[in-house]
């Protein structure tokens, strides 16, 4: 068996070597290609706190993806039409700095997770992924209805949004850019999993009530991760609005949350590199199988299909021969 | 705004409710069961709804598009759960939601490879077409009050089914103790590919008999799916009852707000943006109805267990 660490910095390596080996032989689909897949592993790094450690199924995780979206989406809008943005009073300006658009799309997702769980913390177990999936199509619903940004259509953003000292519109200095928050990302889930509030949360998902009875409320801690849980895959919608300079109410929709999960249990539950290494492999096999067949989902339902009856802790489970947290 | 719109819009609102309630009976009897959650449910709608296109396609009989409905879906229930649904039981609820998830997946595909991406139309059968008069001169279509109808007729027959037969009994008994009822003597493997079909059954109907009135293709299902998700959510897990009123609720939620909300933003704002934020309102009227009751009731109104 495979330690662990090993795979992961295998992952790592893989992930800076193949775009920069894309530079060399100028293939900059192939680094768009990455660059995805780093984004989309963020969104799940953020999704995998509230799931891996906290326990909290949450299939409404679109919600915050998209928010993250049309946070970018709209402050460029302003920018780019010169306008800005009036709400109840207060004008806010638009904006074409990444920094500042992250920053506003960290606050809002936390902001809405934070109202989200409020909700459907009450609740656990199925109730809990039902109330989440219809959260999420709610605002689903709410971005279609909502003509005063395109509605249906979605909004399209010229020219990507500048970052202090790099030229965004480099695909690799982009890619770089995503690079280095996944990394702090990582660097964040890792310190949080092992200080006292991520061993809480993780005692919290396995037993509640010895939690309780410490002192500790359980739903509380939950309540913390599905908040920071919010807020990173926030950042990562603000980050694929901006590759693909486009916004549309399909960042909101079900499937892509249920994708945000199938990413986690193909890379492995609660595994630091999970969400990683299952971005990869799933934009790999979308962009591999979806040359191959147009019907490429029959295969991802049964490779699925294969490692939720069969291989528990997903690809890093095979390689290491640890299990999956339960959930 | 006139009393016959008010009274035909309330008819809309309860003939989309009583759809709803054929999905989520399923979906609710299922888990009560089984303590299964099932995102497929909405596959087994789209199936219906194209067996019975494909059906009426070829006979041109609507009775017959119906029966292969339910047949078809009924079938497939029954394949799914003694292939991979029964694996499930007793598992996490994440792996649930995954397999499922992946079921969606690989229904949808097929069903495009089948049937390619374009809509199929399922006509309404002449006898059930155009509009009767209502007593107060309300002219309105046919074919909902018979949706209405059978809706309500399924309704009785399964709670006629659950409350009144041997079968029902059982299933009663499986809701409460799973481990007694095997102990009993009770074939608990056969009794749950019954419920799973019988769930299955209850979605394909809905499925063919909404498909008349929209199109029918891939991914009709999962808008239906999550909306029986928030009737149940509303009317209690596992709680057929609950099942009838929420999906009652919901119905008309939807259907007045889309209607009501504009006009009553009109009150106060200037004609363009109120339907903006009226219709905008309106799409989430549902949603804060199932936030205000699981405010007041977690488990929701007929749900006893959390």
């Amino acid at each position: 068996m495979i330690p662990e660490r090993l795979v992961n910095w295998v992952a790592l390596l893989g992930l800076l070597a193949v775009p920069l080996w894309a530079v060399v032989v100028d293939e900059p689909f192939t680094i768009t290609l990455v660059t995805r897949a780093v984004i989309l592993a963020i969104a799940a790094v953020g999704l995998n706190i509230a799931l891996g450690i906290g326990g909290l199924v949450s299939l409404g995780h679109a919600v915050f993806f998209g928010i993250g979206g049309y946070a970018m989406g709209i402050l460029a809008y302003h920018a780019q039409t010169f306008t800005s943005l009036n709400l109840i009073g207060l004008v806010i300006p638009g904006t074409k700095s990444m920094p500042v658009i992250w920053l506003v799309a960290i606050v809002i997702s936390a902001l809405a997770a934070w109202i989200i769980g409020l909700l459907s913390l009450r609740t656990s177990g199925v109730y809990f992924i039902m109330i989440t999936l219809a959260f999420g199509q709610m605002f689903f619903y709410f971005a279609i209805s909502w003509s005063a940004y395109g509605g249906e259509d979605g909004l399209s953003i010229y020219v990507r949004n500048g970052f202090p000292g790099l030229n965004t519109l480099v695909p690799i200095q982009f890619f770089g850019l995503c690079l280095v928050l996944l990394c702090v990302v990582l660097f964040l889930n890792a310190r949080l999993q092992n200080a006292p509030f991520g061993l809480a949360l993780n005692a919290a998902r396995q037993v509640p009530t010895r939690v309780e009875t410490v002192g500790l409320n359980p739903v509380r801690l939950k309540l913390v991760a599905f908040v920071i849980s919010g807020a990173i895959t926030g950042l990562a919608g603000a980050l694929f609005a901006d590759l693909n300079r486009f916004v549309s109410p399909t960042m909101f929709s079900w499937q892509l949350s249920g994708e945000l999960i199938v990413l986690i249990i193909i890379g492995g539950v609660g595994r630091l590199y999970g969400p990683v290494i299952g971005a990869c492999l799933f934009v790999a096999l979308e962009h591999w199988l979806g040359g191959l067949t147009e019907f490429w989902h029959v295969y991802l339902g049964l490779i699925l299909l294969a490692i939720v009856l069969f291989a528990r802790g997903g690809i890093i489970g095979l390689l290491t021969g640890k299990e999956g947290a339960h959930v | 705004m006139s009393t016959l719109l008010i009274i035909e819009q309330l008819l809309n609102g309860v003939q989309f409710g009583v759809m709803l309630f054929l999905m989520a009976a399923g979906l609710t009897l299922i888990f009560g069961v089984m303590g299964l959650i099932n995102l497929a449910h909405g596959s087994l709608y789209m199936i219906g709804a194209f067996a019975a296109a494909a059906v009426a396609g070829a006979t041109g009989s609507f009775g017959l598009a119906l029966a292969a409905a339910l047949a078809v879906a009924a079938i497939a229930g029954a394949l799914i759960e003694m292939t991979v649904i029964r694996r499930l039981y007793g598992k996490a609820h994440l792996d649930q939601v995954l397999a499922t998830f992946a079921l969606i997946l690989i229904f949808s595909e097929g069903t495009r490879w089948l049937f390619g991406s374009f809509p199929l139309f399922l006509d309404i059968p002449d006898a059930l077409s155009g509009p009767v008069t209502l007593p107060g001169g309300i002219q309105y279509p046919l074919y909902r009050l018979f949706l209405i109808a059978v809706g309500l007729l399924v309704g009785l027959g399964l709670w006629a089914l659950i409350e009144r037969t041997r079968v029902g009994i059982q299933i009663r008994a499986g809701e409460n103790d799973r481990e007694m009822i095997a102990a009993l003597g009770v074939d608990i493997r056969r009794l749950y590919t019954l419920i799973f079909a019988i769930g299955a059954a209850l979605a394909g109907l809905a499925g063919a008999l909404v498909g008349a009135i929209q199109s029918v293709q891939v991914g009709m299902g999962e808008p239906v799916l999550i909306l029986a998700f928030v009737v149940i959510v509303i009317g209690g897990i596992g709680s057929i009852k609950g099942a009838f009123i929420g999906a009652l609720l919901v119905g008309l939620t939807d259907t007045l707000g889309g209607i009501f909300l504009p006009e009553l933003f009109k009150l106060f704002m200037e004609p363009g943006a109120a339907t903006q934020t009226g219709s905008a309102l309106a799409s989430m009227a549902i949603y804060i109805l199932m936030s205000l009751v699981l405010v007041w009731r977690p488990t929701g109104l007929f749900g006893a267990r959390a």
